[in-house]
């Protein structure tokens, strides 16, 4: 029961944590204005042409695709995976689970691996690439290191056989306890609890983090910027004084 | 020092050069003067706490500017951009990475303004703002020429330029400027120019123009200054007053204009359309300088402002001036506010207008250098990308021979020449000649191929820095040419439309 008591008090602390300090960032980025237009052009002269322009940087990566192949496809693939597995995980958080997210199970599930081998791959440049290397900090390591545990924790517990595989149901039963304030027992698995406290710990660093591209690439004047100053004068913060 | 300049090889097959630490540490322009500094609102030199002055000018800036908010949280170190600034291609100094460029000024900000900087700064790479990073600063924020091609790459849109800006002026407002941006900038707001050409040298050279276009062709094509009533206000960079190739693309405006029988004229008090404020990321100055050209269109009364071949110019008329200096509500509202150059040229063109010759230009195989504020902090025309149609159709309808370079460096992918950003100082040259190599390769590969001997470009510094550095590379400096030379040269004067 104390381990079930820590781990709850863990998840109020980061899940308060992450939605403070990322609404907190957003707020600060809305509210900051951006004085000029500075959209990196060719741009889109319509407000439809930046969401299309948006929509395809964060679903496609459109700019990475132009940058660099490799980085792309590690990227999406460990971006891609790691949107089904959390689709797949909205079953622990739904009662009764909507049918899509039943359909999509299996896809989450496998998801895992394709997850894992692009942050393996992305780690990989940060040893073997002179350029990555040389502008990669600790915390960038450890970054991935963080995420590939997380994943394999996770993976285990699905693929690692009958000595491995997680009571699900008391999970959900845990977990919906925490939102309902009806606290359940946590079960005492080694790698559920290792999966569960390092997603605590991921999602404390999310906001004081390069995580934050999140957010804030919705936020980027190079790209969210219509190109229409000539047509329609643009003015914020001091160039508005 | 100019003789010591290693000038790199062309690579033989597109690869990334390895990284050589330290390589360009030595390169730095010359600190500027206490007057340059104090004419253009900065402290003459070092201010005595320098340290906690910079970073609080950063933690203003930072808190100015969503660009800069996210530009500096955002940033994955993914390495997408590490390969993509001409100056880590020509230096192969990692510092010219654009996220190290970045991590300069990005490890200051964390070290004072972010939690993980304050407690961790170890861990993420936080810095103190240190002397030593201060010489950072000043040595690799000069080797940023703002062209924004890591922008393009980014997956976050980060573009160095607001940063290395910011470095700028950060440094300034230390006492710590550049020499040659800063005194320029106050030539401009004392004379109204970069040259510091007062009024009567400069009716002085455009009459000497006149006389020599009239010699040449004998139609007395004029160049007329602070005429009040034209209908056209043009701004144009000082260097297409004297400099070559310029001013035979000043000549081929005024061609234009003449057969088209446009009434326009220059401003002696705004004669200038280059604002190196921007360069220095300097909002004050950016605004002082641009509002002289609204003062001068009011002055003389006329109905439309026209902007000659200049990319940071054009960059500054077309993305800031409504902001900084419009509403243009006092202009004709049939045309667009400012218009450039070549989308007059261009309509006219569309309409018949202009009466050309393409063989007068048949002794040109010509190519065409996208710059880098008119290719990706610009437009011409109505629709996106449409400053990479206009002015090549413009060469087409005026030339017979016209060759692209290779696909990856032009339009947005273009490679900057070398010298924009405030770096067309003779104290930077060994940056300039290194930095230019990715551009000399495209040019080397149209050349073989095709025989090109005509490089067009429409910015003013493109040609300074292209007649500069083609003869490291063995090519003729007279290679470059202003787009309204090959329009001038196919004009049919005389002949009436």
């Amino acid at each position: 029961m104390t381990l079930t008591v820590v781990y709850a008090i863990l998840f109020y602390i980061a899940a308060a944590l992450f939605t403070i300090g990322v609404a907190r960032k957003i707020v600060i980025y809305s509210k900051t204005p951006q004085p000029l237009k500075i959209p990196t052009t060719p741009a889109p002269i319509t407000k439809a042409g930046v969401v299309w322009r948006m929509l395809k940087e964060v679903t496609v990566f459109e700019s990475l695709f132009k940058s660099n192949k490799w980085i792309w496809i590690f990227g999406w693939m460990f971006h891609l995976g790691l949107f089904l597995v959390l689709a797949r995980h909205l079953r622990f958080f739904l009662e009764p689970v909507p049918a899509v997210i039943t359909l999509i199970q299996p896809f989450g599930k496998y998801a895992a691996f394709a997850m894992i081998a692009g942050l393996i791959g992305l780690w990989a440049r940060r040893f073997f690439v002179d350029r990555v290397r040389y502008i990669s900090s600790m915390s960038d390591h450890l970054m991935l290191l963080l995420l590939i545990t997380i994943g394999i924790s996770g993976a285990l517990m699905t693929f690692g056989g009958v000595t491995l595989n997680t009571d699900v149901t008391s999970v959900k039963a845990f977990i919906m306890g925490l939102i309902f304030f009806d606290l359940q027992p946590l079960p005492d698995s080694t790698f559920l609890l290792i999966h569960l406290a390092l997603v605590a710990l991921l999602m404390i660093v999310f906001p004081i983090s390069k995580l934050l591209h999140a957010p804030g690439v919705f936020f980027s004047p190079t790209r969210n910027q219509t190109d229409d100053v000539r047509e329609h004068r643009h003015v914020a913060g001091w160039s508005a004084k | 020092m100019a003789e010591e300049i290693h000038v790199p090889a062309f690579r033989e097959y597109p690869i990334i050069p390895a990284i050589v630490e330290g390589s360009m540490a030595h390169s730095k322009p010359y600190v500027a003067k206490p007057d340059h500094q104090q004419s253009v609102g900065y402290p003459g030199q070092l201010v005595d706490d320098w340290q906690n002055a910079a970073v609080k000018k950063l933690g203003e800036l930072v808190s100015q500017s969503r660009a800069l908010q996210v530009f500096l949280d955002s940033c994955v170190k993914c390495g997408a951009c590490t390969d993509k600034c001409h100056y880590y291609l020509g230096t192969q100094d990692p510092l010219n990475m654009p996220v190290a460029r970045q991590d300069l000024l990005r490890a200051v900000y964390r070290r004072y303004y972010t939690f993980a900087g304050k407690y961790f700064p170890k861990l993420v790479g936080a810095k103190d703002f240190t002397e030593e990073v201060r010489d950072q600063w000043y040595s690799y924020f000069h080797q940023c020429s703002q062209c924004r091609r890591c922008s393009v790459f980014c997956p976050y849109g980060i573009d160095t330029a607001e940063i290395s800006m910011a470095g700028r002026d950060v440094l300034d407002a230390i006492g710590v400027g550049q020499k040659y941006s800063n005194e320029i900038i106050g030539k401009v707001h004392k004379v109204g120019n970069n040259l510091g050409l007062p009024e009567p040298a400069l009716a002085d050279t455009l009459e000497g123009l006149e006389e020599d276009i009239e010699d040449d062709t004998g139609v007395p094509v004029k160049v007329p200054l602070d005429v009040e009533g034209a209908e056209i206000l043009l701004i144009t960079p000082s260097a297409d007053f004297f400099a070559e190739p310029h001013i035979d693309g000043l000549i081929g405006y005024a061609k234009v204009f003449h057969q088209a029988g446009i009434s326009w004229t220059l401003s002696s008090f705004a004669s200038e359309a280059a604002n190196f404020s921007m360069f220095i990321g300097s909002h004050d100055n950016l605004k002082k300088v641009a509002m002289r050209i609204r003062q001068a269109a009011l002055d003389l009364g006329v109905k439309r402002i026209v902007v000659g071949e200049c990319g940071h110019a054009w960059r500054v008329a077309y993305s800031f001036w409504n902001t900084l200096i419009g509403p243009f509500d006092f202009l004709d509202p049939k045309y667009p506010a400012p218009q450039h150059i070549c989308e007059v040229t261009y309509d006219l063109i569309q309409r018949g207008a202009l009466k050309l010759d393409k063989e007068a230009n048949d002794h040109r195989r010509i190519t065409f250098h996208d710059s880098c504020n008119v290719a990706r902090a610009s437009r011409m025309g109505n629709i996106p990308g449409g400053q990479f149609i206009i002015p090549r159709e413009i060469i087409k309808a005026c030339a017979n021979h016209f060759f692209d370079m290779a696909p990856e460096t032009i339009h947005q992918n273009t490679f900057c020449c070398g010298g924009g950003g405030g770096l067309l100082t003779d104290d930077l040259m060994e940056l300039r000649v290194k930095g230019a190599l990715p551009r000399m390769e495209a040019l080397a590969k149209v050349v073989n191929e095709y025989d090109v001997n005509t490089l067009v470009a429409i910015c003013a510094i493109c040609k300074t820095q292209f007649a500069k550095v083609l003869p490291y590379y063995k090519f003729q400096m007279d290679m470059i040419t202003s787009l309204h030379q090959v329009v001038g040269d196919a004009i049919q004067l005389g002949t009436s439309h």
